[in-house]
């Protein structure tokens, strides 16, 4: 009972970096794709603006992830940390260049170092969500062998993999875009609103045909997960379908209310949906389950004593910082928009 | 993983230090409404906020490699080892939060509401730091576990976090962290006094890093004689390659520098019977040797660990003298000591702490080998089986020398704004002319 404690754990820590960090590559994606200098100014400032005080707290969830996944389940993360070494050294390059490139891009002086560190952030913003799909997908589509003793191309790039690779990056644009018309709203900013509904409608239907292919592929790669997806999990699936509808009727309808709760709330239902489906296995295709995959008991009791901690501290901690972010009471000091349009209040 | 360690642990001092320094900035610019120390306070938050960008995601590419390059060490000590990490996940939350909040809320944040919201930032740099030493002195000396046909079956949490090497560990890193920060900083401003910049800004942020720094500077002597003893007792053979015991005797010599090979030391100046004093407060006191276990158990690399271990305690001394010297003038002058030379030793400080703080950790990892875990697992047991590592090293080893290069390249441009005086805010009049700004560069290297 306690390793299902845990395992709930880390799908809740999973999911909260998928839509918080999700969003936050998406903005990356929508940099990417705003156009030349001229006409990406305007949209560039607005992502800019929106990310910036929360981008390094939303990074912390993956650390968390990382901890609880090796403490828990130890023999499972050395399989996955070893066969798909490849497509994480690769995540992990995209993660620095991503850091570095928007860390810096603020200070430095002059266009062409400011275009270079910008292209730099929105690159790896594509590259990093993509790579950790294919890891996911590689997982999914049983391909990580538990004595894998290197990391091999056929890991990670079958069509299981490269489109669940695909369908993080579109997902990613999704949030980031529903978010960002929100942001838009709240600034009175017509233009950008209908400029990223347009985009959220986009990667809505991106990210809901790359599903829907990938739940295909996985009738062939991974019969098991499958018929978990198609049965056990099928609530979660739905729910999903439902939201990603929902979203896409009330963006064509220019209604905003309940925009983004219903985003964030479909990508959690994937995210559920598949571990519950994969209940109670660990690695698919190699016996491994939490049963017999755990870590010793003290560690996982210890494990829950920490996230209950963390919640206590760190949640109260998050409304905080999202609640100043709210008002608009943090911002860098180069911020662009008029200073006295929002006080103390 | 040890270039990766080298490189975020400097950001780690920052980290873990520099929060503080501002703190103490600002304090004393609301406490007495003190225009200097506040700009002081808020140029200083810039480059807080560079460094623990860097320093989060060099700690991300950490978290990584841990799986990455030793997954041998995960899949057996993972569900021990990960304890104190998961317990510091909690606090790079509280203080990535806070910095965001902190660094974000100068303009629209006033006055005390402000200064608290950096609390919690300095706070959770030093819990997250006492958490990561948990795991590296667990290293050293392992415990709270039981072990049946090669698995972990129990583990005592408490007995993990608090091993015996804790004791020293966590309190020497805490107090190398603040050195590092504050020498480095303060050495910023003796460059800048050496060129002629003397104005008060100068003088202030010069001295509330460098009056920090040096007043813990005995400590962490204390507590470095303290963690050798005690080393000498827990973890022999890594001891004997610190101080060349080269067999197990009574009435041992210390030596300064030397060279060792083949059981035998060449060049070093030797102080007959110094060691054996120092470990047992006897000359007779009995000291275990290299030559106690067979080659394989040994480290490779005697003479780097001892040099490094000559380097940091000599510079700590070094450090100490600055100290002295400042704390003798102020005494007599009540001000800053006037002589170049100080100034020149300042500026030298700041290197010095680091390369210190450094050396330290090479005592402390190399010293270790061949173990990881010492005397349960070996690093060659530990390590990953894939061949790219090499590559990916490297490709991994590039990358951190452009960030470093652009981490202090940014820092040198904040410092050129500064001193142009085009902050690109009004929020707050400064006190000091544009042209006497400070140079900020350099602490990141
Ligand atoms: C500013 C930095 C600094 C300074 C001035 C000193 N140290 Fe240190 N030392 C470190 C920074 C450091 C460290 C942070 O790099 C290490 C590495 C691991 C650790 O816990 O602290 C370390 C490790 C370390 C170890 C090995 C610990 C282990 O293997 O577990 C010993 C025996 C000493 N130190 C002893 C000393 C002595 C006797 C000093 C002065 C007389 C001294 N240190 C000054
Ligand atoms: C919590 C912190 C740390 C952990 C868990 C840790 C862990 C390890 C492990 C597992 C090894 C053996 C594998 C290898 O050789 O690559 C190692 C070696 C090493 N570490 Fe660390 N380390 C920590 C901190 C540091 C820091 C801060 C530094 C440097 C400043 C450092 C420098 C080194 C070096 C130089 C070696 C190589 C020893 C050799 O192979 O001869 N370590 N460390
Ligand atoms: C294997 C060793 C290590 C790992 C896996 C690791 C992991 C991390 C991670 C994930 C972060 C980013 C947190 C954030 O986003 O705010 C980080 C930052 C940090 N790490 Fe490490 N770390 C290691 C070694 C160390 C050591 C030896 C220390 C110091 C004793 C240390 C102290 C810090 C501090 C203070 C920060 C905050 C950085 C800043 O704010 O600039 N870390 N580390």
């Amino acid at each position: 009972m306690t390793a299902e404690v845990v395992g709930a754990i880390l799908i809740a820590v999973l999911t909260l970096y998928a839509i918080l960090a999700g969003a936050d590559f998406g903005g990356g994606l929508w940099d990417l794709l705003a156009g030349g200098d001229r006409r990406g100014r305007a949209p560039r400032t607005l992502i800019d603006e929106t990310i910036t005080p929360v981008w390094e707290a939303n990074h912390v969830w993956l650390i968390f992830a990382l901890v609880v996944f090796w403490s828990a389940f130890p023999t499972a993360f050395a399989a996955v940390m070893t066969a798909a070494a490849l497509p994480l050294w690769l995540a992990i390059l995209g993660i620095v260049l991503r850091g570095a490139g928007f860390a810096f891009r603020k200070e430095v002086e002059g266009l062409h170092w400011e275009r270079l560190l910008g292209a730099v952030f929105a690159l790896s913003s594509l590259l990093t969500p993509f790579f950790m799909g294919t890891v996911v997908g590689a997982v999914a589509a049983g391909k990580v062998a538990l004595d894998a003793q290197r990391t091999t191309l056929a890991t990670w790039t079958s069509p299981t993999s490269l489109l669940i690779g695909g369908l993080f990056v579109a997902v990613c644009g999704y949030l980031a875009a529903v978010f960002l018309v929100g942001e838009a709203i709240r600034r009175d900013d017509d233009r950008h609103e209908r400029y990223f509904r347009r985009r959220a409608a986009l990667a809505s239907a991106a990210a809901g045909a790359l599903s829907l292919a990938a739940l295909a592929e996985l009738h062939h790669s991974n019969h098991q997960l499958y018929h978990g997806l198609t049965g056990r999990a099928l609530a979660l699936v739905l729910l999903a379908g439902a939201c990603g509808l929902a979203v896409l009727a009330l963006l064509a309808l220019g209604r905003s209310r309940g925009l983004r709760p219903l985003s964030a709330l479909g990508v959690a239902a994937v995210v559920w949906g598949w571990g519950v489906a994969q209940y109670p296995t660990l690695l698919p295709g190699t016996g491994l389950t939490l049963a017999n995959g755990s870590a010793p008991h003290a560690t996982l009791i210890a494990l829950i004593v920490v996230f209950a901690a963390a919640v206590l501290l760190v949640g109260p901690s998050f409304l905080l910082l999202f609640w100043l972010h709210g008002r608009r009471l943090l911002e860098s000091e180069h911020s662009s928009h008029d200073p006295e349009r929002v006080g103390w209040r | 993983m040890a270039s990766t360690l080298g490189f975020h642990i400097i950001l780690a001092c920052y980290g873990i230090a520099f929060p503080t320094i501002v703190l103490v900035a600002e304090y004393i610019g609301l406490k007495r409404s003190d225009e200097v120390a506040m700009t002081l306070a808020r140029r200083w938050s810039q480059a807080l906020g560079v460094l623990v960008a860097v320093g989060a995601v060099t700690g991300t590419v950490l978290s990584f490699e841990m799986g990455l390059l030793w997954p041998g060490l995960m899949r057996r000590y993972g569900p021990v080892i990960g304890l104190p990490f998961s317990v510091e996940g909690i606090f790079f939350f509280l203080e990535a939060i806070f910095t965001g909040i902190y660094l974000y809320g100068w303009r629209r944040l006033r006055g005390w509401a402000h200064f608290w919201s950096g609390i919690p930032v300095a706070v959770s740099g030093i819990f997250g730091a006492i958490s990561v030493m948990a795991a590296n002195s667990w290293m050293n000396q392992p415990g709270g576990f039981t072990l049946r046909a090669g698995r972990v079956v129990a583990v005592e949490p408490w007995a993990v976090f608090f091993n015996r090497a804790a004791i020293y560990e966590m309190p020497h890193m805490l107090l190398a962290a603040y050195m590092v920060a504050g020498f480095g900083v303060a050495a910023v401003y003796a460059v800048g006094f050496l060129r002629g910049r003397r104005d008060r800004y100068h003088r202030l942020g010069f001295a509330i890093p460098f009056v920090i720094a040096a007043a813990l500077t005995p400590f962490q002597i204390f507590v470095g004689d303290t963690a050798a003893r005690a080393i000498a007792a827990d973890q022999p053979i890594k001891f004997a390659a610190m101080e060349y015991v080269t067999h197990t005797a009574r009435g041992v010599p210390e030596y300064l520098g030397g060279v060792y090979s083949g059981g035998h030391v060449y060049v070093g100046v030797a102080l007959p019977d110094l060691d054996s004093l120092l470990v047992g407060f006897s000359p007779h006191t009995k000291v275990i040797g290299l030559d106690s276990v067979a080659p394989v158990d040994r480290p490779p690399a005697p003479t780097l660990i001892h040099l490094s271990f000559n380097v940091m305690v000599g510079l700590a001394f070094l450090l100490l003298l600055a100290g002295l010297w400042a704390l003798l003038v102020w005494r007599r002058h009540r001000a800053l000591p006037a002589h170049r030379w100080f100034w020149w030793l300042a500026a030298a400080c700041g290197p010095a702490a680091l390369v210190a703080m450094e050396c330290g950790w090479i005592v402390t990892e190399v010293g270790r080998q061949p173990w990881v875990v010492y005397k349960l697992l070996t690093t060659a047991q530990a390590a990953t089986t894939n061949r790219g590592v090499i590559d990916s090293l490297s490709a991994v080893i590039v990358l951190y020398a452009v960030l470093g290069i652009a981490t202090i390249a940014i820092l040198r441009l904040l410092a050129r704004h500064w001193r142009a005086g085009d902050e690109g805010e009004s929020a707050v009049p400064y006190g000091p002319p544009s042209e006497h700004h400070s140079p900020l560069a350099g602490e990141g290297a």
